[in-house]
């Protein structure tokens, strides 16, 4: 097996007991990336050199015995609304194409404590806005595991980097769906923490009160190692919460005997993917015959979720993204003499913006007018507090529920691009989590006739992570699914 | 036809934290173009705002000094609109569930107490400045002052006339100095005012025509801005009045607009009208979570407010026994009001104070007054100085005064000395030593020089026996003169009169 085919932890001990060096894996992931690149559109900036420098850095400190951290060394990927100091953070937008940060997000502050190598930024839809990355203004990310289809989205550079070995560790975004859906249509892991468990501080918004930063990995126990590294409380980001962080590798126990299990009833409904609902049943009944307790159980608010989300999301984009307006940094409109402010405005973002960005942030001021709050912004509002609700309920009875993360597994690329509605519904099963604040993975769990993968959604109580890896690890450990590696 | 104005203001302060309220960056006026900027205060992709605990204090020490009622929860919403200065795109201001409501001013008006009410008191971020003049055809941006914290203060439509806005303002400006939140210059930007301004057929009118109903209804309301001190706010609103009396008066409709001020042109001009008015779209700022203020926190800075310059004036009135007038002079700004206690205080704890004289009295209180509204604030006002930075101390104030009052020093040498404590700060005792100031009130020593003198003028003293009384004096006069102004001014007219 190649050093890029390894997961973190693996390469994490080879580094530690100097078996291999920072560098060599970093080199492997680069021959990756150089191989497969062209076909998978994974990244959007890759720093080849910067990393190679990092990696060298990290053997330094190891041939001199320093201390360092479980996962120092290790390659990992960087969505591109993430920003790191000195390098490119575009949202894969036009607006933003030639901006560099000049300062690392609080995620990235702690990576580089311990000393994580960073190797590119990845793909995503544009401002995470959508299911697919096809919203991407730069280039079209495919599927590993079949390249006419799309990796998911918005997160799907992330995905697709993982999937195809081309990085060891990745991060994303969600905030709707855009770790989880991405991760289930590739076939990797994706967890979507608690909102307020991980600091928001240097993500470039999208839907503040619903983002947040989560891993993509390879499996759990990556997945638990990254989120000992990027959890907890900092003071730039005051909703970020000030609770203990566990040691998240502590609940990898092989055991889910007495877990009670909700499955609600809504997330199975007529017509949906066949093969996806027999996955997923067929994990629950795996993890039946494991020891946990199945419960059906109800969300009667969940067919609001999707609507909600779309005035909510919309609303708090069409201020986030007000700032893009080509007066301080990014992408200033060059079409000669604005004859005024607002032309200058307008020229540039109507070029700096793509569709589906001009059409959420039009939704969103027109869901914060004059005269119109009330019936969405505010009513949405109180419906957000009935889907909250209905999961708080759930929880009364049930330690987690278990769920498809998507509806269907990958689609062609353009199958939905141009129908927004259609493409809305990829979310449909990963929306609420957002709402109510939760968190959420999507782990693999089977595979269609065609090969596509498929992916299980396991959601929990705020700050209950543990539950989630404690279960998720557990049906790892009877499966196989993770260990499948596309053909590329 | 009579005609009332209705007026209610609204006033943005800046409070002087040393940090600005969302980030750490320097609140320091007058720093080089944005030299107190990071990425959070110029609102760059992914940051975000975490609220100075200092700002939330400042703001409601102003509220409580206000007399509002503070909320036991309060939440900042955003305030979207794009303009250059505003690097977000929008302000992160507060709408709904205000820091504090209601609350309310004394101010006087025609010798009598009146009650303006406040709407409400909140808290907000300012903008940066936009600099047009700096670089030809091209518009530079200040970020500076962008993030530094702001309280809007908006009151009920309670003001009447120009000349009680103007007289609102000057009692809120020192509210808020006194309890050190804000400097509320004018000039520098601390202070800035906007006023809402209608006009209605005043109650005698309405009284005269029997018609009392329409004349409770409201006029239609004017915005104006870009008034930059409190007599422009005055005058623009005197205008105002004028303008709309007029067009009603022809029988015209007043327009629902915004208007500013044109300082050189002393008139308003339109700028946009109501369907121009920006929807702000205000929404809760979803990177700020609620405000809890704690109520045992709230009374902490409640008892911590020092005396407000209402209290302080009644209280030097009645204590110390000097005019209303006085009073209001001296308690006009609390560093004044501070130097007039401590000078008092210093005087009553003078070793060379008799404490069986008058020292303590009135009559010293009103001296003391009256030197410092007089030969003090002279000084300052041509030293262009504040009174903080002033080197006569009250202490030396007050030992100068206690001299005079024992008849030690003349008044017309305290002048003299008084000038020179100003400018050194040394005690008047030693400038008076180190001059040989002191005043000749030895009866032996005088008794020969008024001897001298009346020898030296026989004819006046003719005069002044035939009945002449100026001719004594003339007398004394040659005697001060004679002794460079340090004779005992009593003591010689009395041992004048016993010579003659």
């Amino acid at each position: 097996m190649k050093l890029n085919e390894l997961t973190a932890h693996e390469i994490g001990e080879l580094i530690k007991k100097g078996e291999v060096s920072s560098e060599e894996v970093t080199k492997s992931v680069f021959k990756r990336i150089e191989k497969v690149e062209k076909t998978i559109n994974s990244f959007v900036t890759l720093i080849k050199d910067e990393a190679l420098k990092q990696a060298r850095l990290v053997d330094e400190k190891i041939r001199k015995k320093e201390k360092i951290s479980p996962l120092a060394g290790v390659p990992i990927a960087i969505k591109d609304n993430m920003c790191i100091d000195g390098v490119l953070t575009t949202c894969s937008s036009k607006i933003l194409e030639n901006f560099k940060s000049p300062y690392d997000a609080t995620v990235i502050k702690r990576l580089k404590e311990n000393d994580l190598v960073f190797i590119g930024k990845t793909n995503m839809d544009e401002f995470a806005m959508g299911s697919s990355t096809e919203n991407s203004a730069f280039k079209i990310t495919h599927n590993p595991w079949n390249l006419e289809t799309i990796p998911g989205g918005s997160s799907g550079g992330s995905a697709a980097a993982i999937a195809s070995d081309e990085a060891i560790l990745a991060l994303g975004s969600d905030t709707g769906g855009s770790i989880r859906q991405p991760a289930s249509l590739c076939g990797v892991v994706g967890l979507k923490p608690t909102y307020g468990r991980v600091s928001r501080y240097g993500l470039v918004a999208f839907a503040s009160s619903l983002d947040q930063i989560g891993p993509l990995t390879k499996d759990i126990r990556d997945c638990a190692l990254l989120m000992n590294l990027i959890s907890g409380y900092d003071e730039r980001d005051s909703t970020s919460c000030d609770y203990p962080v566990p040691d998240y590798t502590k609940s990898l126990i092989n055991d889910i005997k007495e877990v009670r299990i909700g499955v609600p009833k809504e997330y199975f409904v007529k017509g949906m993917d066949e093969e996806v609902e027999k996955s997923v049943k067929d994990a629950i009944r795996l993890l039946e015959k494991l020891g946990a307790k199945i419960e059906e159980i109800s969300l009667p608010h969940t067919e609001y979720a999707v609507a909600v989300y779309y005035l909510l999301a919309t609303a708090e984009a069409s201020s986030n993204l007000a700032r893009y307006e080509g007066v301080k940094y990014g992408r200033r409109s060059q079409v000669a003499g604005h004859r005024s402010l607002i032309e200058m405005y307008e020229e540039t973002r109507g070029e700096g913006f793509g569709d589906e960005v001009k059409r959420r942030i039009m939704l969103g001021t027109y869901a914060l007018s004059a005269g119109y709050y009330d019936a969405y912004y505010l009513k949405a509002q109180k419906v957000r507090t009935l889907v909250k609700e209905d999961i708080d309920k759930a929880f009364e009875k049930c330690d987690c529920l278990i769920t498809p993360t998507s509806p269907t597994p990958s689609f062609k690329i353009g199958e939905k691009i141009d129908d927004p509605l259609k493409m809305y519904l990829s979310d449909i099963f990963t929306i609420s989590t957002n709402l109510a604040g939760i968190p959420g993975i999507s782990i693999p769990c089977g595979f269609t006739k065609a090969d596509l993968p498929i992916g299980l959604q396991i959601l929990t109580k705020p700050f209950a992570e543990e539950t989630i890896l404690r279960v998720a690890h557990t049906y790892e450990q009877h499966t196989d699914w993770h260990k499948r590696k596309p053909r590329i | 036809m009579g005609y009332e104005a209705i007026i209610g203001l609204e006033v943005h302060v800046q409070l002087k934290t040393k940090s600005k309220i969302f980030c750490s960056c320097s609140t320091e006026f007058g720093a080089l173009p944005n030299s107190q900027v990071c990425p959070v205060c110029l609102g760059l992709p992914g940051v975000l705002p975490v609220l100075n605990k200092t700002a939330l204090e400042y703001a409601i020490k102003a509220a409580l000094a206000l007399d509002c009622r503070i909320a036991k929860e309060s939440i900042f919403a955003r305030k979207n609109y794009f303009y250059p200065d505003l690097p977000k795109s929008y302000q992160i201001s507060q709408y709904e569930e205000p820091l504090s409501s209601k609350g309310f001013v004394d101010i006087i008006t025609d010798g009598k107490l009146k009650k303006i009410r406040i709407t409400r008191v909140h808290l907000e971020e300012d903008a940066g400045k936009l600099l047009h003049e700096e670089v030809k055809d091209s518009t530079l941006i200040d970020f500076n002052r962008c993030g530094v914290p702001l309280i809007e203060i908006v009151t009920e439509p309670d003001i009447k006339s120009p000349r009680e806005a103007r007289e609102f303002l000057a009692i809120l400006k020192s509210i808020l100095q006194y309890i050190g939140v804000s400097d509320c210059n004018m000039e520098e930007g601390s202070l800035r005012c906007d006023a809402n301004i209608s006009v209605r057929p005043s109650k005698e009118e309405t009284g005269k025509r029997g018609n009392g109903e329409t004349g409770k209804e409201l006029g239609v309301k004017v915005e104006i801005k870009n008034m930059n001190s409190f007599k422009a706010v005055e005058k623009a609103l005197e205008y105002e009045m004028r303008r709309q009396i007029k067009a009603l008066e022809e029988g015209k409709r007043i327009v629902q607009e915004t208007r500013l001020w044109d300082e050189n042109k002393e008139i308003t001009i339109s700028m946009r009208t109501k369907e121009e008015a920006h929807d702000y779209r205000y929404f809760p700022e979803p990177d700020l979570v609620l405000m809890e203020i704690d109520r045992e926190w709230t009374e902490r800075i409640r008892k911590s407010l020092p005396e407000l310059p209402e209290a302080r004036k009644a209280r030097f009135s009645r204590d110390y026994k000097i005019p209303d007038y006085d009073a209001g002079i001296l308690t006009s700004s609390k560093e004044l009001a501070d130097y007039y206690e401590e000078c008092i205080e210093a005087a009553r704890r003078s070793p060379v104070a008799d404490r069986r004289s008058p020292v303590a009295g009135r009559k010293f209180n009103k001296e003391i007054a009256n030197w410092i509204m007089s030969e003090l604030l002279r000084e300052l006002k041509e030293g262009n100085i504040g009174i903080e930075e002033c080197k006569a101390r009250p202490q030396a104030l007050a030992e100068m005064m206690t001299l005079i009052d024992k008849g030690i020093l003349s008044r017309k040498m305290a002048k003299e000395v008084f000038v020179e404590m100003f400018e050194t700060g040394e005690k008047a005792s030693w400038i008076i030593k180190k001059r040989s100031l002191v005043q000749i009130s030895d009866e032996e020593a005088l008794t020969k020089i008024v001897d001298k003198i009346l020898k030296e003028n026989p004819r006046v003293v003719e005069d002044y026996k035939k009945g002449k009384e100026k001719a004594l004096g003339y007398l004394v006069g040659q005697v001060m003169k004679e002794t460079k102004g340090r004779a005992n001014p009593q003591i010689v007219n009395k041992l004048l009169k016993e010579e003659l």
